[in-house]
């Protein structure tokens, strides 16, 4: 029997739908299960906290595929389908609520979750953290409640997540108080002088932005939050928290049954785990990097990149994931596009306009560009993603010059035969 | 209700009824479509939902938006005078029978 045992996939997520479409364009024939905790059908998270919060949009809106798609591909998807451990032995997983399921092989793409603040009154009602469907729907209904009662929406941490947050509640007219703990916004993935636009602009919107900022309780009345408090002793009066200090790669269950973790699930270019019989895919996953240094990623790009990897190497074929990060995230009218990774940068150079702000920074190191974060600056940031991906580089001079055209250099490595 | 016929990288056609006002791209992928991966979900900024118009369409399309001709030069495939995103296009009653190929890749 054991032959005929699907490939299983954990998580109906983005990467979960990947490896599932992946593996029958790779000419996978056999039966393909995709399981998925939640009760909705695949569907988009980026939006969650950006435009779909904001405008309270439909559940079709945030459709990823749609039910025809799965049909037509022959995955079979079961929802509400909590598993509750692995067995690698018998090669089976184990659902909350039905028999176990025998796999022939298995892909864990079982997301993130939201880290939750470690202080006194962190469970009280009005206290929100952003995951799924259900999450979004309860921070926007939230936010309106402060808009109508004209209460404050507190937003504690200052990254992608908090700041999109931020950006919707002053769309829907709540006053917003951001706290970050740290001196600047966004400052584990962008360089002061971009966390310097985002102070700017959240503040041109109204928003109150405290940095250093250590909560060390949430007050509450009646069960219900009414306040956040600092470790200055200051109080910040809240109809609703919304919490976004960072995710935790979901490992559990990897981890339980004896795969190899180190803040996620190791795996290497090609999504393979320490399991040959099982890859890993997404926002749960460690990659090691040819240095032999983990490298977390949380964002769509990856989700699908090591989710084609992943399928691949079901079918024993190699398709390791190499292309350049990107990342993009909407506040206001500012669309930030990311590409590359910034750490061990040793100089920033800009172009364009600050104030607006419509930039770009351009991060080095030993005069080699490495990253680029571009605030509504298309062109700079889709010449760059061609540059980082074929290893080329401007001078820091080159890239700080308005005048000099990034896109002669593609050319030139073209006309070089490179 | 607009038709949107699709031909995709094998060559296989697939015509899809489209609400008016939906994009070619939020058609695609509901229907499962193959050749097109839309990992932004149609923000306009991964371009990945790259397609050809089929002639005579071209011309009765409204124009790419300066951010979609941005984008369009970052294009996986072989980028062509028709090439346009499919999550900037829009069906309407007007474009019953527009027709779109989609690329054999899209990052």
């Amino acid at each position: 029997m054991q032959s005929q045992a699907p490939i299983v996939i954990l998580g109906a997520g983005q990467a979960g739908v990947q490896i599932a479409e992946s593996l029958r364009q790779e000419g996978f024939a056999g039966r393909l299960l995709l399981l998925g905790e939640e009760p909705h059908a695949p569907y988009q998270r980026p939006p969650l906290s950006k435009r779909w919060l904001a405008e309270a949009g439909s559940l079709s809106a945030l459709s990823l595929r749609g039910p025809d798609a799965l049909v037509r591909r022959q995955i079979e998807l079961r929802l509400e389908t909590r598993i509750t451990a692995i067995d690698r032995v018998r090669r089976e997983v184990h659902p909350s609520n039905a028999a176990p399921l025998s796999y022939a092989k298995l892909a864990i793409a079982t997301g993130a979750l939201p880290r939750t603040l470690a202080v006194p009154g962190a469970s009280l009602n009005g206290v929100l953290a952003l995951r799924g469907i259900a999450d979004s729907l309860a921070i926007g209904a939230a936010i309106r409640r402060c808009a109508a009662e004209q209460q404050p929406v507190v937003v504690v941490g200052g990254g992608f997540i908090g700041l999109e947050v931020a950006a919707s509640a002053r769309k829907l007219n709540a006053a917003v108080t951001v706290l970050e703990g740290m001196p600047r916004l966004m400052s584990r993935v962008t360089a002061p002088i971009v966390s310097e636009a985002f102070t700017r602009l959240h503040r041109s919107h109204g928003v109150q932005l405290l940095f250093g900022a250590q909560v060390t309780e949430i007050v509450g009345r009646e069960g219900r939050v009414v306040a956040v408090r600092t470790a200055d002793g200051q109080e910040y009066p809240a109809g609703c928290v919304v919490v976004g200090i960072g995710v935790l790669p979901d490992d559990v269950l990897a981890r339980a049954a004896g795969l190899a973790c180190e803040r996620g699930i190791i795996v290497d270019d090609c999504s393979r785990t320490s399991d040959p019989l099982i890859v890993a895919a997404g926002d749960c996953t460690a990659r090691r990097m040819p240095d032999g240094e983990l490298l977390r990623l949380e964002s769509v790009q990856n989700a699908v990149e090591q989710g084609k990897a992943g399928a691949a190497a079901l079918m024993d074929r190699e398709r390791p994931f190499r292309s350049t990060p990107w990342f993009w995230s909407d506040q206001y009218d500012v669309k930030l596009q990311m590409v590359g990774l910034s750490p061990g940068y040793d100089q920033v150079v800009t172009r364009g306009d600050l104030s607006k702000p419509a930039f770009s920074a351009f991060y080095f190191a030993a005069g080699r560009l490495l990253a680029v974060d571009s605030l509504s600056r298309i062109a700079d940031h889709m010449q760059s993603k061609r540059l980082l991906d074929r290893g080329l580089s401007p001078t820091p001079e080159q890239a700080a010059d308005p005048l000099f055209d990034l896109q002669s250099l593609l050319k030139e490595a073209t006309a070089d035969g490179a | 209700m607009p038709r949107v016929r699709y031909l995709e990288p094998s060559g296989r056609e697939v015509t899809l009824e489209l609400e008016s006002g939906q994009s070619l791209m939020r058609g695609a992928v509901d229907a499962g479509v193959d050749g097109i991966e839309a990992q932004c979900g149609g923000h306009c900024i991964c371009a990945t939902c790259h397609c050809y118009v089929q002639a005579p369409w071209l011309d009765k399309l409204p124009a790419p938006s300066d951010d979609e001709k941005l984008m369009l030069s970052n294009v996986a495939a072989k980028r062509l005078p028709e090439s346009r995103l499919s999550c900037q296009l829009i069906a309407t009653n007007a474009l019953d029978g527009l027709t779109v190929r989609f690329p054999d890749r899209q990052s």
